[in-house]
């Protein structure tokens, strides 16, 4: 532990630099996340918020500073040990395992960090009612549609009850019509557990409306952070978002240029 | 009743390869690496038997049981973690360079000649007689197959390890990050491996008492063709690959004439050849599979 003003905080990451082979992917970024919060990241491609999300669950080493959870830290943690510390993660395309069926999936999260059959079972169950996949839960994963194959990778992470959930691109390729439910599940696992949430997508407004506070970042920088209102209004991220990937991005922050 | 004999004698060896093929493709499945070395497991398992002959036949058993999955552990420790992240083919031929210095030191503790394992010999009376012999250890080896089989299909569809080392073995990484202890998932693999080597070292002792250096560097190569025959990445295909090279060349040992029995092998490994030349992937994976993986 560095500071003891941080240990109020779930999760801190301090510092945080990330190089590729020389190349600065993240440089110096810090973030904090409380219990019951959720944290957008949001930026243009490239700007390291997968990076930064590789960083905290282990998918990616550090070369400096530090990423504490719960006051613990974690940074030289492999990532099976993270979560079994109560760090979940999904991935940008699902990754799930397209071999295990739905209801195996989503139960390997809960046996995965130590529960019970019988408890990862129960919990499989009530998740894969509330997502309304019961009915395809014996299917494998692989012959599941895209939006399927997305809840049941939330829900995966989500049944191992974290106290930190990073969710990596979880609307990407949904329609808009199932947005509704999968903030739901993302909401419900924050009043019910109280699980600290950040969450990354290319759908700048499916973040903003989820959000508590949101974190920009920009060549591997925190370019502002603040209100969804406050990285609505910013100048700054409508020009970074412009500059870099042009207007005609689905979803891409509608804010007029300065 | 010829027929039936030929083919339940078939069956029999295919059976036993399919049982290699189990002990190669647990741990390739979770590790993505061939444990050449694994016919030594074999072997030693055998040679265990022979040490532990005047034990009674329960106790030499379970003894062997304890040798191999403690074998295999050995190697584990010894070889595979230390060339974490290698590439496969460093692995192929570490364990390669293990096969070869076992097989050595088995020359050395054991002698050229053979030992003769007295066990079970009731096992190899006919049950049948006539033109083709259909033995119980024939008829043992099908049980033994079928049980063990069977266990693990129901450990890797049912169990919560089961689940566990399917994932690995089909995304490491991801696996890892769910929270998958991939450590234990790994031990298991070798643990599962040595004691189906341990019960094709039982069952061929009974069938061929004499066990030399290289009794199971015989077993194992037929088997490994099995694998690649079946495909590599799927254990079930894998299996059923070893079960039928066994097949194929029990069936044409039994067919041929006796003067030219010495073909089997070249026409068993033909058989083979022709297959990957038409199935690259394997002659039971997917059509367009992907070839590199193999």
């Amino acid at each position: 532990m560095s500071e003891g003003a941080d240990d109020r905080h779930l999760l801190v990451c301090q510092e945080v630099t990330v190089a590729f082979a020389g190349l600065r992917a993240l440089n110096a970024v810090s973030l904090t996340l409380d219990r019951a919060e959720i944290v957008g990241l949001i930026g243009p491609n490239g700007a390291g918020k997968t990076t930064l999300v590789n960083a905290m669950s282990g998918f990616a080493q550090i070369d400096h500073g530090s990423i504490q959870l719960a006051g613990t830290e974690i940074s030289a943690l492999p990532p099976e040990r993270r979560a079994q510390l109560g760090l979940a993660r999904t991935f940008q395309h699902g990754r799930l395992f397209g071999d295990l069926s739905a209801r195996e999936n989503v139960e390997l999260g809960a046996v995965a960090v130590g529960c019970s059959a019988r408890e990862a079972r129960r919990r499989t169950h009530a998740l894969l009612e509330e997502i309304g996949l019961l009915a395809l839960a014996a299917s494998p994963a692989s012959e599941l549609s895209h939006g399927d194959q997305q809840r049941v990778s939330v829900a995966r992470a989500v049944v191992a009850e974290p106290a930190v959930l990073l969710l990596d691109e979880p609307a990407a390729g949904l329609p808009a019509e199932s947005l509704g439910d999968l903030s739901s599940l993302v909401q419900h696992a924050r009043s019910a557990r109280g699980t600290g949430i950040v969450v990354i997508d290319h759908n700048v407004e499916f973040v903003l409306g989820l959000s508590d506070r949101v974190v920009v970042l920009d060549h591997g920088e925190v370019l502002t952070e603040g209100s969804p209102a406050h990285v609505r209004n910013h100048a700054g991220v409508a020009a970074a978002y412009f500059g870099t990937i042009g207007t005609d991005e689905p979803g891409a922050l509608r804010v007029p240029a300065p | 009743m010829t027929v039936v004999g030929y083919l339940v004698n078939a069956i029999s060896l295919g059976a036993l390869y399919a049982l290699i093929a189990v002990s190669v493709g647990l741990v390739f499945g979770v590790l993505r690496q061939i444990n050449l070395a694994q016919g030594e497991v074999i072997t030693f398992g055998a040679y265990s038997l022979w040490l532990m002959r005047t034990l009674p036949t329960w106790l030499a058993i379970v003894l062997c049981f304890g040798v191999c999955i403690a074998a295999s552990l050995l190697l584990q420790v010894a070889v595979f973690r230390p060339l974490r992240g290698a590439s496969p083919l460093t692995t192929l031929i570490a364990t390669f360079g293990v096969s070869y210095g076992l097989e050595a030191l088995w020359l050395i503790v054991f002698g050229p000649s053979g030992n003769t394992v007295s066990m079970l010999t009731n096992l190899n009376l006919t049950v049948v007689g006539g033109t083709v012999a259909l033995r119980w250890i024939t008829l043992v080896e099908i049980g033994a197959a079928a049980v063990l089989l069977s266990g693990l299909l129901y450990l890797l569809f049912r169990s919560s390890l089961g689940m566990r080392m399917r994932a690995t073995a089909e995304d490491l990484r991801a696996a890892r990050l769910v929270g998958v202890r991939i450590g234990r998932v790994v031990t298991w693999a070798f643990v599962l491996s040595g004691a189906s080597a341990a019960v094709v070292a039982v069952l061929a002792t009974v069938q061929t008492p004499l066990v030399t250096p290289t009794f199971g560097l015989n077993l194992i190569i037929f088997a490994l063709v099995g694998v690649v025959l079946g495909g590599l990445d799927h254990l079930g295909r894998a299996t059923a690959g070893g079960f039928i090279v066994g097949f194929v060349n029990s069936l044409l040992g039994s067919v041929l004439p006796e003067q030219q029995l010495v073909y089997v092998t070249s026409l068993t490994f033909l058989f083979v050849v022709i297959v990957l030349m038409v199935r690259p992937a394997g002659l039971l994976a997917p059509r367009g599979a992907n070839v590199e993986r193999v």
